[in-house]
């Protein structure tokens, strides 16, 4: 992505906005690694006066574009942004991620009319397929299947990956950079909990901190040091 | 005394009876019924339980079909997404039609805590007290939630049931008695009245304790529906104690103060403090830190009362 942590606001930037954002911590590690922050901040992870709010909060945090918790609102705004940079003649891209759960709101549907209305090819939605939401598995709760088929019927190039493929992931996304005229989407089939023996398919594992030996056993099994 | 609990644990006690005794009964949710505690009673009925998925306008425009076919429906997420995401669903649909839906909204204010200022519904007083005809109640223990739910199941039409995430200190029995619409007198006192709602009454409480301490005696009212409201207790505290505090975990502009304000500035004005939210969002953080940070412990309410006198 063309974003620089020194100048978190320059014009021509790309910008993603974590649509699901309950994932904040993975935003949160992934800005802390590419210098928006120091790592050692990632410690105050939803403390009282920290910058690392439990949901993203643009006003406390340079670097994230948008402020999400409220599930479905992201990927509008998204498309939003997208307009507005064509409207600028700008060449920045914009990028969202919404949970498999979160295109159960009306929303995320009104949003995708409205991208492929506008042409927006400018516009990349990437879904996190992992079969899982709080209550359960998407398809006891309320199916959401066929993803692929739906979004194509609203007028979106579909690019199905496996999302825990890197070569595949950067491939998926120079393929939607390709893509002209339309949105596009990136349904990456996932696993919750990817990695970790306890964790993995587990919807149990959603909202919950391990304690200190599952933390330790779980970095651990990802190949990292405790 | 009752133990220790979050009044949505006393929504899942409810609902769990509630599969036994009513077979007229649907409860739905939003993707959220482990934490809204609806899970208890798809545990008994599972055919009369509905989720909608993570989509709060669909749940609620739902529940307003099923209570128009003769059911009585309880239908639950985080208060944000009730009474925020699905507000004008809930006006137009249930509202205005009288649906007999119970939007009971947990993860109510500011202790929800951690996820910060995006869950932290603190506009739902408000939103729901605006709406003509809507029954609106915001229980301050367990005891008391258990009370107004199985009154709000036997009125027919909808109605507003605001419950917390975090466990709060009993403070009545659990055999209590709570009627819609008539205020409880907690504590009676003559020199200041505390009316509180919610979370804010075991505040009241301790505050007019310490207040003792200090040779006030102050009365502390429980305000637990917020509309239709109890103006005749109101009335009656303006006259016999002079001086009005309001307390809610919700924001200044709308809610208890307000509408406590509306009674009396137009039948007894007296002096008044209303203590909420400021005009401000919340934040990540725990709920004590945050009912701390925001101007919401027994301390600021006895400064309140104390700059009234
Ligand atoms: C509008 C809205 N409704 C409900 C929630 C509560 N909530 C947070 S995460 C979540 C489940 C999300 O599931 P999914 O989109 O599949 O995310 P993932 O599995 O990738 O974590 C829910 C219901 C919310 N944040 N916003
Ligand atoms: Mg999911």
């Amino acid at each position: 992505m063309n974003i620089d942590p020194a100048d978190p606001q320059k014009a021509d930037r790309d910008k993603f906005i974590l649509s699901k954002g309950h994932a904040a911590p993975v935003q949160y590690a992934a800005m802390a690694e590419r210098g928006f922050f120091p790592k050692e901040e990632l410690l105050s992870l939803r403390k009282l006066g920290s910058r690392l709010q439990g949901h993203p909060s643009m006003k406390m945090l340079p670097g994230i574009e948008m402020s999400t918790g409220s599930l479905g609102q992201g990927v509008a705004v998204a498309v939003g942004m997208a307009i507005a940079n064509k409207l600028d003649g700008k060449d920045g891209r914009v990028y969202t991620l919404l949970g498999d759960g979160e295109i159960q709101e009306g929303l995320v549907w009104e949003a995708a009319m409205a991208a492929a209305h506008y042409k927006l090819d400018n516009l990349c939605a990437i879904v996190d397929w992992n079969g899982l939401q709080i209550d359960g598995k998407n398809e006891d709760v309320m199916n959401v299947k066929p993803i692929d088929e739906k979004f194509k019927a609203f007028g979106w190039n579909v690019i199905e990956i496996d999302g825990h493929n890197m070569p595949e992931i950067v491939e998926a996304f120079d393929r939607a950079r390709a893509c002209k005229g339309r949105p596009t989407l990136i349904l990456a089939k996932t696993h919750k909990g990817y990695g970790v023996s306890f964790m993995e398919d587990n919807a149990g594992w959603h909202g919950k901190a391990p304690g200190d030996d599952q933390a330790k056993q779980a970095v651990e099994e990802l190949g990292g040091e405790w | 005394m009752a133990e220790k609990m979050a009044t949505r644990q006393a929504y899942g006690k409810f609902l769990k009876e509630l599969a036994v005794t009513n077979k007229n009964a649907v409860v739905m949710d939003a993707d959220l019924s482990g934490s809204t505690m609806t899970k208890e009673f798809k545990a008994v009925a599972p055919e009369r339980f509905f989720n909608a998925g993570i989509a709060e306008q669909n749940l609620y425009a739902m529940a307003a079909g099923l209570a128009h076919s003769g059911k009585v429906v309880f239908a639950s997420t985080f208060a944000m997404f009730a009474a925020g995401r699905a507000f004008e669903i809930i006006r137009n649909s249930i509202a205005y039609t009288k649906a007999n839906v119970k939007v009971c909204a947990t993860h109510a204010g500011l202790t929800v805590g951690e996820d910060g200022a995006s869950h932290q519904a603190i506009e739902d007083l408000a939103l729901m007290r605006s709406i003509p005809g809507m029954v609106v109640v915001n229980p301050a223990d367990g005891a008391s939630a258990m009370a107004l739910l199985k009154a709000v199941a036997e009125m027919n039409g909808p109605a507003y049931v605001r419950l917390g995430r975090a466990a709060v200190e009993p403070i009545y029995e659990d055999d209590v008695q709570v009627e819609i619409g008539k205020g409880i007198v907690a504590k009676e006192g003559k020199d200041a009245t505390i009316i509180a709602t919610g979370i804010m009454v075991g505040e009241a409480m301790k505050a007019a304790d310490m207040l003792a301490k200090e040779g006030l005696d102050v009365r502390v009212i429980d305000m637990h529906t917020i509309k239709p409201l109890d103006e005749e207790i109101i009335i009656k505290a303006a006259e016999e104690t002079g001086a009005i505090v309001t307390a809610e975990e919700h924001t200044v502009i709308g809610g208890l103060g307000s509408a406590v304000a509306e009674v009396v500035a137009q039948n007894c004005p007296v002096k008044m403090k209303i203590v909420g939210v400021q005009d401000t969002f919340g934040e990540s953080g725990k709920p004590g830190e945050l009912l701390a940070k925001y101007g919401l412990t027994a301390e600021d309410l006895c400064a309140a009362v104390k700059a009234l006198k």
